[in-house]
């Protein structure tokens, strides 16, 4: 009785499963006139603040193109709609929703999580699927060596971050008749994924101009304290002091170099604008250089969203409760156009043609230019360096784009 | 690392900027330790969430400067409000697991750590804050040593909380009525003595004092809702190391631990700092361990 009990569940959750596996296809990725969009994001958790930022972007953009006449396919026009699920900051949970996304909803065109971490979890889950992904949150470097043929990002690679303060320094250094080589770098990075990419990017510049490092240090995880590396920073005084570890790693550099008065000359951070420094440590974050994917002061521009500026007004008439635009959001508009584009150019609905319209992607979008190399990633747009001038951001380098000459060297106040 | 000796011992004075810097640090650190050698000592209760207690203490600051507030004004606030809070959760979750086997504890406390957790993401968001506090730094031997006096105010008030909850913890009935639960419960109940009541207070008094350091957290580092582990893994190294029931020795081993922190961070790089401690911790262990055979051997 009891065996037969059991096969008769056993039967009946087999039958469910077939029927939500059914329900799932004929659902589809195309409902009538609408093309689905899928993104598993972070809408709780520790992420939830950049998560919602990168919804809201996807959000603008998908009603932006909506409002301007949707995407052309095969003669006809669609509208975007996105389904959302919220990941919970957890990248096991990530991985588990894309599932979800691809075999019960059906869903064939991807958006990307929150963070490299989650992006790192949900790729093999699309890559298995053959469903191909744009993501615009997911920096790191790891993400476009494993040979992923369906991921593609928009945003530069988290070895770029801090880089270009390197060059700068070594611009600065020849102008005041210094060779780079004789100046000496302090380098402080969390001990994580993502920021020892950063730190990858830097050690390659200073090597390249053949400078000193005096201070390596890798900050843990769960360090609220920086103290014995500034410490040593103050004993060894060096030309360039760069620092990154998230918004926790901004705040605390921050507030510490302000407490210890830590004097060098220059001093890059990445993450100052998410950690609110500014509003926080006032005067005393002034000549903070601040790497950024993208600032709307920078003069790009596209058809559907006009200028970087005109996307900034846009956006704070939308949403409200925002002082600045930050960059996830643009960033997060900007996959949304791609795959517009890519529908557009493709002129079809099917993932493989899909996936070679993205891979041919070269475009001027309000958020810079856009085109994939091989591996996935945006090799058509720089980072670019903000100093905080007396309490605002202006953009000091590459000097192609810049609005502000730099201030140096940095005075510690 | 040799470098690093070198500059420590061409430049003394540094030697002093991390000692102060340690035993500041090491001064936070011993109330949330305090607190845990308390509840672990009177009610065998190993509270996960002891670094939860300390980043909401760190949020009460917090609110108090988003409403212009200077956040020192939050710390006898926070002391009540988490006494308060520390009740209720005694009565609510605590009570049931007193008694039962480790796990049963663990399990409770680490669940409440989660809901903590959660619930000061969502009223509070992700985002890393501070409690400005507008005190400022003094420079001493041309400026290579430098104390924040925020710091030196919560060593004060660090020192003064842990002097008065020892005197309580001598004179005062309560005090003589916890430690008496704390030595044997069945005999205290037997003598009149209400343990629920003592344990109620015991694991208030605890959420209190962690309050109060959390307040003084938010005015030196940063907190954010997800931070609470580091202050709860610091609280059990520090309280394994010093063992139970002293509580001085809870004191002196956080300051001990706080410098060789520092030091280990300036000689080896900030990656070891944590690291050392748990050395330490291991190497104490070890140490007891050989210790205590040779008492076995002893008694044979």
């Amino acid at each position: 009785m009891k065996v037969l009990m059991r096969s008769i569940f056993r039967a009946l959750v087999g039958i469910g499963a077939l029927s939500i596996l059914v329900a799932g296809t004929a659902q589809a990725k195309v409902d009538g006139d609408t093309i689905i969009l899928g993104s598993a994001i972070s809408l709780t958790g520790k992420y939830s603040t950049n998560g919602i930022h990168a919804k809201n972007g996807y959000e603008l953009a998908v009603k932006k193109i909506n409002e301007t006449g949707g995407v052309k396919v095969g003669g006809k026009s669609y509208k975007l709609k996105v389904v959302y699920y919220d990941d919970e900051s957890t990248p096991a949970r990530g991985a588990q929703l894309a599932e979800r996304l691809i075999k019960q909803d059906g869903v064939k065109y991807m958006l990307g999580p929150y963070s490299s971490g989650l992006t790192k979890a949900v790729a093999p889950v699309t890559e298995k699927y053959k469903i191909p992904m744009v993501e615009a949150e997911g920096a790191s470097r790891s993400l476009f060596t494993q040979g992923y043929k369906y991921l593609f990002a928009v945003l530069s690679t988290s070895e770029q971050y801090l880089a270009s303060s390197i060059a700068l320094a070594a611009e600065i250094a020849k102008k005041n008749g210094r060779e780079p080589q004789d100046l000496k770098v302090a380098m402080a990075f969390e001990n994580d994924p993502f920021s020892l990419d950063v730190r990858a990017g830097v050690a390659d510049d200073i090597s390249k101009y053949g400078m000193k490092i005096v201070v390596d240090d890798k900050l843990p995880r769960d360090l609220s304290d920086m103290s014995a590396t500034l410490t040593k920073v103050r004993a060894l005084k060096p030309d360039l002091l760069v620092v990154s570890g998230h918004s926790k790693g901004a705040a605390t550099a921050a507030r510490q170099i302000k407490e210890m008065k830590i004097d060098v000359p220059m001093i890059a951070i990445t993450h100052c604008e998410s950690a609110k420094v500014i509003d926080k440590f006032g005067a005393s974050t002034n000549g903070f250089l601040c790497p950024t994917q993208w600032s709307e002061t920078l003069s790009y521009s596209d058809d559907m969203f006009g200028s970087a500026a005109d996307y900034d007004k846009l956006f704070k008439a939308t949403y409200s409760g925002y002082k600045n635009v930050p960059y996830q959001a643009a960033q997060a508009s900007a996959a949304v156009m791609v795959w517009k584009d890519a529908f557009e150019r493709a002129n079809s609905f099917d993932t493989d043609k899909l996936r070679d319209a993205i891979a041919d992607t070269d475009m001027k979008t309000f958020y810079g230019g856009i085109k994939f190399s091989d591996a996935g990633n945006n090799t058509a747009k720089p980072m670019v360096l903000r100093q905080i001038q007396n309490g605002k951001l202006n953009v000091v380098a590459p000097s192609k784009w810049a609005s502000h000459p730099v201030d140096w060297p940095r005075k510690a106040q | 690392m040799l470098d690093n000796l070198l500059v420590l011992i061409q430049a003394p004075v540094l030697n002093i900027q991390l000692l102060l810097d340690g035993v500041l640090i090491g001064a936070i650190f011993a109330m949330a330790a305090y607190g845990l050698a308390l509840v672990w000592g009177v009610m065998n209760v190993k509270n996960l969430a002891q670094g939860d207690f300390v980043i909401m203490g760190g949020y009460i600051a917090y609110t108090f400067t988003k409403f212009g507030l200077h956040p020192i004004y939050a710390l006898p606030v926070a002391f009540v409000g988490m006494f308060g809070f520390g009740w209720l959760v005694y009565v609510t979750i605590i009570r049931r697991v007193i008694g039962k086997d480790l796990f049963t504890s663990l399990l409770a406390t680490f669940g409440l750590a989660i809901l903590l957790q959660q619930a000061m993401n969502l009223i509070f968001g992700s985002d890393v804050q501070t409690a400005e506090s507008g005190f400022q730094t003094r420079f001493f031997f041309d400026g290579m040593v430098s104390i924040a006096e925020i710091k030196f105010v919560a060593l004060v008030l660090a020192v003064g909380l842990s002097a008065a909850v020892v005197v309580f913890m001598k004179r005062s009935r309560m005090g003589q009525a916890i430690r008496a639960t704390s030595q044997d419960a069945r005999a205290a109940r037997v003598l009149g003595i209400n343990t629920d009541r003592v344990y109620a207070f015991t694991f208030s008094l605890n959420s209190a004092i962690c309050g109060a350091a959390g307040v003084l957290i938010a005015m030196i580092w940063v907190i954010q809702p997800y931070f609470g582990v580091v202050y709860s893994i610091r609280s059990f190294i520090i309280v394994t190391v010093a063992g139970l029931g002293n509580l001085t020795a809870v004191i002196v081993t956080a300051l001990g631990l706080g410098a060789a922190e520092q030091f280990s961070a300036f000689i080896l790089g900030a990656e070891f700092q944590v690291a050392s401690v748990v050395c330490i911790l291991v190497a104490v262990l070890i140490w007891r361990q050989i210790q205590q055979a040779r008492k076995r051997q002893v008694v044979e």
